[in-house]
């Protein structure tokens, strides 16, 4: 008999959800770190265990936090994001060239088969590595020191890197992604990087298909299959089915194709999960109701599902990291919202409960199987 | 003997209650205490001043003797009520959010 637990990240704490596979009756411990912002919190496939929790305020700055015990413990571990050169500038807001600053850690990617191993990637935009189970932590600086860096501009929540895909079987490969610059991706483990955004429209560009300064949101990727790949972009649903070199929208009926987060069914790799949200003025549903929208063929057909959830004077928004899926049978979808309701579904979405409720605003929700 | 009173969350953080005594080797200035502190409490390292610049960190000011020593240079002197175990060194988080 397996067991869930949803590691959730909130404006002013970290909780961990715990259930059988029925997924009926969900205990829920915290707030942990009460008070700090809490952008992820990330289990390690190779230690279910294994726990990483990104802590950070704007007062006392950035937190790492390891738990060994699955979240009931927890300890702090290295905090020092030194920036491995000095790259110069990249552009402000107001496009005048602006100093790299190390600001917090968006997003926590434990490796699939190393405990010890986690990435990190961080505001001002940069990945990091630790080898020592968060201890210690080394910039890439091939991707920040890129012949683009000094063009990049962040996007509205800052110049982050949010977005973390590993190769499962290819420790060489990866992709990253950054608001507003784009995909980035590796075949050498990290050295050196190129743009992969060929496809890519964003109308707020002054040449709309440039190479990069695109805001891509969420890259998710299912690992039977990592050359397909699904972005929800600032705006726009996107495919890739050659590992992130060309990308092809698949909005196609989607009430509105803005939105932040994109997660894939465990089991059926074109069965995908977006949540729209009005517009990049309005962060909150198309007419009051929250509905995940789910696409059975890998894009362009998508269908509401909405049995379960607010269908009025819903608005509340999910943020890009606030969605996953567990590998029970049938697959479970969850996702947090910016109200502090976390849902659930236990039937590839078809229908929804909310398994707690009034939470701190949700940032993050990931999602362990355990055996 | 140095007192230091640390916010909430700090004290939270390096896991004591109410003020933290310390022994400050040589003259007592802000640089003194907060490497005495951060050699006690490692996981305070980065909290109160930048790991590489040592600069305070923007939100947090230090308070001693109903005295802002914010803008002090970490190398001046702290007041001898300070060095003496008097009055307490005083990181204060601030006030900000309405």
């Amino acid at each position: 008999m397996s067991s869930v637990r949803v590691l959730v990240g909130t404006r002013k704490g970290a909780f961990v959800l715990e259930s059988d596979a029925t997924r009926s009756g969900w205990d829920v411990r915290g707030p942990h770190f009460g008070g700090w912002e809490i952008y992820h919190v990330a289990g390690s496939p190779a230690d279910p265990d294994r726990l990483y929790a990104a802590q950070s305020t704007g007062w006392f700055g950035q937190i790492i936090q390891r738990s060994d015990d699955g979240g009931k413990t927890w300890e702090p571990v290295g905090n020092e994001f030194a920036y491995a050169t000095d790259a110069g500038s990249h552009k402000w807001y107001d496009g005048t060239p602006h100093p790299w600053e190390f600001a917090r850690v968006w997003h926590l990617e434990p490796s699939p088969t190393d405990p010890d191993t986690v990435y990190a990637g961080v505001e001002d935009a940069a990945l990091f590595r630790s080898l020592d189970g968060g201890h210690v932590w080394e910039e890439f600086p091939g991707l920040r020191t890129h012949e683009s860096g000094s063009g990049w501009q962040p996007g509205a929540g800052g110049l982050c890197l949010h977005s973390i895909v590993l190769h499962p079987t290819d420790p060489e490969r990866m992709l990253v992604a950054i608001s507003a610059a784009g995909v980035f991706r590796t075949d050498d483990a990290g050295k050196t990087w190129q743009p992969s955004n060929r496809g890519l429209r964003s109308e707020g560009l002054p040449d709309e298909d440039a190479e990069v300064g695109h805001c891509v949101h969420r890259i998710a990727m299912h690992p039977a299959r990592p050359n397909v790949l699904f972005m929800q972009k600032h705006w726009d649903v996107m495919r890739s089915d050659n590992g992130g070199e060309a990308w092809q929208e698949i909005s196609g009926n989607l009430p509105s194709d803005f939105g932040f987060p994109v997660a894939i069914h465990a089991h059926e790799p074109d069965t995908v999960y977006v949540v729209p949200i009005k517009s990049d003025s309005e962060h909150y549903p198309p007419d009051g109701r929250l509905r995940v929208y789910r696409s059975r063929t890998g894009g362009n057909e998508w269908e509401p599902l909405t049995r379960g959830l607010p269908q009025k004077d819903c608005y509340v928004n999910v943020l890009r990291d606030a969605m996953a899926v567990d590998s029970v049978d049938p697959c479970g979808v969850y996702f947090g919202t910016t109200g502090g309701q976390v849902y659930a579904s236990t039937d590839s979405g078809d229908s929804w409960t909310t398994i707690v409720r009034d939470l701190p605003a949700v940032l993050s929700v990931e999602v362990q199987t355990l055996s | 003997m140095i007192r230091v009173v640390l916010p909430y969350h700090l004290r939270t953080l390096a896991g004591v209650d109410g003020e933290v005594v310390l022994d400050v080797e040589g003259g007592v200035t802000q640089r003194a205490v907060i490497d005495a502190l951060e050699a006690r409490y490692p996981t305070l390292r980065g909290t109160i001043r930048d790991h590489a610049t040592h600069q305070r960190r923007p939100f947090l000011r230090f308070h001693a003797c109903e005295q802002d020593l914010s803008h002090e240079s970490p190398d001046a002197p702290l007041p001898d009520e300070v060095a003496a175990g008097k009055e307490p060194f005083q990181v204060v988080g601030a006030i900000a959010g309405g």
